[in-house]
């Protein structure tokens, strides 16, 4: 196979212990030793942590001290420290892209046995970097401009923190949230574990300083449609759907909505949870914000049939509806994305054991919210189906979480909330109430301390995975009542325990359309759904999509302490770029060889970036390099060869392959 | 050496995209889950880079198995490479059928970035279909086809200048 | 005695298509003769094996050996004519990357002897002879060439130094070839002694060729009538224009055929047919697996297709089991 090499490699070869990461499983003294003697190798070196600084400055020697032109490292994914090597390349004054790592670890010390098998590997992958090395380029990092502007996704408390933090930052944030006012779950709550603090005093300032805030565009109702570009240049279309009310001028006053011929409230309250009626003219609820009602098309008549009276129309003093109003889609230009979409609650309906939905007084706990909530539709009391006050009261945990057939995380908020509904259930009515919990999970700052309190409050904690909700009477008290059946753990034997009311803590699922969102903005999911971080533990909030980042329970379930401080870290991510003005590519973006192209065309329609068009004098085809992003499909298909890809030549792939299979 | 302890090993070459697959075997290092040592891994920034010469050259070199993961589909980083990939391996696998390589010995898999215990389970699985295939060892063969002509090249060599030969 | 070079021609597994292509310099045939002297060509003088073996050492400039090698002669061809001359090219496709004889490298030796000499439907043969190499007849000892396991290109046998491809090469190709031989102005030793950029460059209807091909279908010559002036490509055609090494002027597409591929890869190229795999599959359409099969359906044969000209020089080097 024909190889160019550029000028004589001197390689430095260095293979890291991770303390007993890889020394425990690996020889690295025999990599060391092996790859000491592979061409071009000048100095072979193991070391206990080659990321430490002294393990940097090894490098950074050896190449002065040894004249070295290529370097080699062999550790843990490149994913985690190609930058941090490169670097040190760099400061040792060589190019970055003279360099190639070796994964180790990640690809083998830690999923394979210690002994030989793990270290034939290791010098095998050694030998292909080695090769593949030799024939790298010298690169230049190409630079790309971050435009300041900011789109933030979802206007829960996520999305408000993200937008806000930014906004006082001078940023310009366009806030698009879908719903048609800003405030996502929390919005539906009256106390907040575990300072029970009202949700809404410390919620609605927040609300009413995006809608006022000169920085921030927010935009309800609306859905991102497209995003085209990369990071610092995204184009994105956003979908405003028609409210039928003019946004300038309507100012929540909902005469409309007392005016509408619909004198009763009849259509299903999305927002209270199917506890209350609406009517088709409707504000979610007070402090809706933006303050502007909106007319659900599916009831309207005149929006239906066109054959209304409209009396709202006439009840309107500010001229804001209009019946014709249509779909408006705007363009925008961002450099950065945070998505906080958020989560739905788990459907308790999957579970027909615990009678939702065809027990009376059987509730969820989003339901129990919005009822203990003062502006709820209760008016804050906790009532049965006939209006009494119930006596006893039995919450389930764990519904739909930690559970093989349904959802197998832990929701991490329900044992808090349940606990905080708890106290508020006592709080309203005074009655029993009983906790059925398989573990309590309370590790946050006052958590146990919470629950402590309640226990102290006389809450009841049963320790068991509840069978079943019934209504078949055995004994006179059971009469009239919910029977909860359940094995106590603790006690060691099953009881029957009667309420009147049973709260089933639904837990948190990925919201249903999750796939389709990360799809839109190309970012990555895990099996269940939640959006996938860069990195657990090192980049919490960054994606493998630069330029995008994720905060809130779009990630996974989280309370709102942590919602909030990731919200905060996705803005400071998105400022610290904003503030660097630009961001280095990858230099591993295609060009073409003119003298090797036939312009056959071949490569034109493959990139999916639009980035190869054809020079129509010289009958050739051109790569716009500063739209490629390396994907290398055309490289793969062009016809003649004649198409290079930065850092995945053909070449270099080839010795890999032959030097892996030895 | 994986010869001295159990005989003879099959090898796997690994082609994983770098924004899935490759991600995903780095999370099943991560979780420290355990799978056959038999298979290399080789980064591509898109399965679409995926020339099928590369597939050619592992055999030649080799291979008894090549392996090549990508995104699921319409999950892909570029957006639409693995479906490009897709189109390759399906003519692809259509061709080495018709060169006599068996079906098992060039697998494409969609592994996203959080399915770790599918690299365990795809690599695991694959090894134990190789194995029960036997080697392919495509440099043995070559050099076995090649072993006729060596009496000629032989004589050839020792033979006197203008002196005639019969050599079949 | 004369003083010009001599230049010798050799044939092998060919079929003789090669040998035209050397009269098809027509009047440029006596600027060749006139400028070298012939010593060795079966096809058209009559000269013996043993007076090439009595010839000394690399005294013949360059030897132009066509077709592929199959036989244990022609292995012994190749070796002497190897030795016996400063230049050795492989000439045509069959020397240079097994040609069509190479496709028999899809079968085993065996099972091919057993086609041709019991099952071919043209053969009567109830005692199931087969040739042997050695036998006796009439108290002579008769020796026949064997047979060997696969098909090779020339490289595959020999040192090579120069390719001149084509099936056959065109006259251009061999006078230019003749003439950097005589001006001694040779490339580097390796090269293949045509242009380095793909048939698409050379193609007169390159222009009409769209820029977003997507193929829901692939058509073979014969299902249709191809409009003279469109892309072969763009009309379902599995042309190989754009993968396929330049130098023909596109002949073929003049011909209103697609391009087969006999000039073999650029050198850019390991393995011409997963190259022309590659990029026909990616000018398929369709994102399910069954939508993409039915396109390349149109396809029947990928081995028979894409290594028309070369199985011998698949990285596989033919079938392998
Ligand atoms: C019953 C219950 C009680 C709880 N009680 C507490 C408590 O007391 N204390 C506490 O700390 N935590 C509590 N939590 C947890 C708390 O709800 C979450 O931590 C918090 O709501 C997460 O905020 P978020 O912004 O990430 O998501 P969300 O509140 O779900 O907001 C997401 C927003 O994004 C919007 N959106 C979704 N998809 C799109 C899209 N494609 N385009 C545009 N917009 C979109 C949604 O409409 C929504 O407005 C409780 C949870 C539940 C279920
Ligand atoms: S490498 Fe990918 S992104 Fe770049 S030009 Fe080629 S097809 Fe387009
Ligand atoms: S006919 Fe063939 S060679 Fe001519 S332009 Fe089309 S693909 Fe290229
Ligand atoms: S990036 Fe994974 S298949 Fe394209």
């Amino acid at each position: 196979m024909k190889t160019k090499t550029n000028g004589e490699a001197r390689i430095g070869f260095y293979v890291c212990h991770c303390g007993t990461n890889i020394a425990g499983v690996v020889n690295v003294a025999a990599v060391a030793e092996y790859a000491g003697k592979l061409p071009g190798v000048v100095v072979s070196r193991d070391y206990k942590y080659m990321c430490s600084d002294p393990g940097q400055e090894l490098i950074q020697t050896d190449i002065k001290e040894h004249n070295l032109n290529r370097v080699v490292v062999a550790s843990c994914s490149p994913l985690l420290h190609e930058h941090t090597f490169r670097t040190a390349c760099e400061k040792g004054g060589l190019n970055p892209f003279c360099f190639q790592m070796v994964n180790i670890r990640e690809h083998d010390s830690w999923v394979h046995d210690p002994g030989d098998p793990a270290t034939e590997k290791a010098k095998a992958l050694v030998r292909a970097a080695v090769k593949r090395v030799a024939l790298h380029k010298p690169l230049e990092v190409k630079r790309t401009r971050i435009h300041p502007d900011v789109l933030v996704v979802g206007g829960g408390i996520a999305g408000i923190q993200a937008a806000l933090t930014l906004a006082n930052g001078s940023q310009n944030v366009y806030l698009v949230e879908r719903e048609p006012t800003i405030g996502g779950h929390m919005a539906k709550f009256d106390k907040t574990f575990p300072t029970l603090d009202c949700a809404a005093c410390i919620l609605t300032p927040k609300m009413s300083a995006v809608a006022a805030h000169p920085n921030i565009k927010l935009w309800t109702y609306s859905e991102v449609v497209k995003v085209d570009g990369f990071v610092g240049n995204y184009k994105v279309q956003v979908r405003r759907n028609p409210r039928y009310v003019n946004e300038e001028l309507c100012v929540g006053c909902a005469k409309c909505v007392d005016a509408c011929v619909y004198k009763e409230e009849k259509f299903e309250d999305e927002f209270n949870e199917g506890l209350a009626k609406r009517k088709p003219v409707y504000l979610p609820f007070p402090q809706a914000t933006p303050p502007v009602v909106v007319f659900d098309p599916d009831a309207c008549i005149q929006l239906k049939t066109g054959k209304c009276k409209k009396s709202c129309l006439e009840a309107c003093d500010r001229d804001a509806i209009i019946f014709d109003q249509k779909p408006e889609t705007k363009e925008i230009e961002v450099g950065t994305i945070i998505l906080a979409t958020g989560f739905r609650t788990f459907d308790a309906g999957r579970l027909p054991q615990y009678g939702y939905g065809t027990l009376p007084n059987v509730y969820t706990s989003l339901q129990i919210e919005r009822m203990v909530n003062a502006s709820g539709p209760t008016d804050g009391h906790i009532m049965l189906k006939d209006g009494s006050k119930p006596k006893a009261v039995g919450i389930i945990h764990c519904i739909g979480s930690r559970d093989n057939r349904t959802n197998r995380w832990c929701s991490r908020v329900c044992c808090m909330y349940s606990m905080k509904l708890a106290h508020l259930i006592k709080q309203h009515t005074g009655a029993e109430v009983f906790n059925f919990y398989i573990d309590i999970r309370a590790p946050g700052k006052g958590y146990e301390e919470f629950y402590e309190k309640l226990q102290e409050e006389g809450v009841h904690f049963i320790r068991g995975r509840v069978a079943e909700v019934a209504d078949w009477p055995l004994t006179k008290e059971e009469e009239g009542k919910l029977i909860i059946r359940v094995e106590d753990t603790l006690a060691g034997f099953v009881r029957r325990i009667p309420v009147d009311m049973v709260v089933l803590a639904t837990g948190l699922e990925p919201q249903p359309d999750a796939q389709e969102v990360r799809r839109l903005f190309n970012i990555s999911c895990s099996t269940e759904g939640w959006f996938l971080e860069r990195h657990p533990k090192l980049a919490p909030v960054s994606t493998f999509t630069d330029g995008i980042f994720i905060a809130g329970c779009c990630q996974g379930p989280k309370d709102i302490p942590d919602t909030v401080a990731q919200a905060g870290a996705a803005a400071g991510e998105a400022l610290s770029l904003i503030n660097a003005g630009f961001i280095e590519l990858e230099p591993n973006t295609s060009y073409v060889v003119a003298d090797d192209c036939s312009g056959c065309k071949t490569c034109i329609p493959l990139c999916p970036y639009n980035a190869i068009s054809r020079d129509e004098e010289k009958k050739k085809a051109v790569i716009n390099e500063a739209i490629c992003k390396g994907c290398g499909v055309c490289v793969a298909a062009c016809p003649s060869g004649s198409i290079v890809q930065n850092l995945f030549t053909d070449d270099e792939i080839f010795s890999e392959i032959e030097a892996v299979l030895g | 050496m994986e010869m001295k302890t159990n005989g003879w090993q099959p090898k796997i070459v690994a082609f994983f995209c770098n924004w899935c697959t490759y991600t995903a075997a780095d999370l099943a290092g991560v979780s420290r889950m355990k799978y056959a040592p038999n298979i290399r891994i080789i980064r591509l920034m898109c399965s679409g880079r995926l020339d099928p010469q590369f597939v050619m050259a592992a055999f030649a070199r080799g291979a008894d198995g090549v392996l090549i993961g990508g995104c699921h589909p319409g999950d892909c980083h570029y957006v639409e490479g693995n479906y490009k990939t897709l189109r390759r391996m399906t003519l692809l696998k259509r061709m080495l059928a018709d060169l006599g390589i068996e079906e098992d010995r060039c697998r494409l898999e969609w592994i996203s970035a959080s399915e770790g215990d599918k690299v365990k389970w795809v690599v695991n699985d694959m090894t134990e279909k190789l194995r029960a295939l036997g080697p392919l060892d495509l440099p043995g063969k070559h050099k076995e086809w090649d072993a006729e002509m060596e009496a000629l090249e032989k004589e050839v060599q020792t033979q006197q200048e203008g002196e005639p030969s019969h050599v079949h | 005695m004369s003083t010009k070079p001599k230049i010798g021609f050799y044939w092998c597994a060919s079929c003789g298509g090669c040998e035209e292509s050397v009269v098809d310099l027509a009047e440029d045939v006596l600027m060749v003769t006139g400028a070298v002297d012939i010593i060795f060509w079966p096809c058209a003088m009559d000269f013996k094996k043993a007076d090439i073996e009595a010839m000394p050492d690399k005294s013949i400039v360059a030897t132009l050996l066509n077709g592929a090698i199959r036989s244990s002669e022609q292995e012994e061809m190749a070796h002497l004519l190897r030795r016996k001359s400063q230049v050795l090219i492989a000439y045509g496709s069959c020397a240079h990357t097994g040609g069509i004889p190479s496709l028999a490298n899809q079968f085993t030796r065996e099972q091919i002897m057993k086609f041709v000499y019991e099952d071919a439907p043209t053969m009567v043969n109830d005692q199931k002879t087969h040739p042997q190499p050695h036998s006796r007849d009439n108290g002579h000892e008769l020796e026949i060439p064997v047979l060997r396991n696969v098909v090779r290109a020339l490289d595959q046998v020999v040192d090579v130094d120069y390719y001149i491809p084509g099936c056959p090469p065109t006259p251009k190709l061999l006078k230019e070839a003749v003439l950097a031989l005589l001006s001694g102005k040779l490339p580097p030793k390796g090269t293949v002694l045509a242009p380095d950029h793909a048939v698409c460059q050379e193609c007169l209807r390159n222009d009409s060729k769209p820029q977003d091909i997507s193929l829901t279908e692939f058509k073979r010559p014969h299902e249709i009538i191809a409009d003279p002036e469109k892309c072969l490509l763009a009309q379902g055609l599995a042309c190989m224009g754009p993968a396929t090494r330049g130098g023909c002027d596109a002949v073929c597409i003049k011909g209103n055929m697609p391009c087969t591929g006999c000039f073999g890869p650029v050198s850019r190229v390991h393995d011409h047919g997963a190259k022309i795999l590659s990029y026909l599959a990616s000018t398929a359409a369709g994102k399910e697996e069954d939508e993409i099969s039915a396109t390349l359906a149109g396809i029947p044969d990928p081995v028979g297709t894409f290594y028309r000209y070369g199985l011998a020089k698949c990285l596989l080097r033919g079938k392998v089991s």
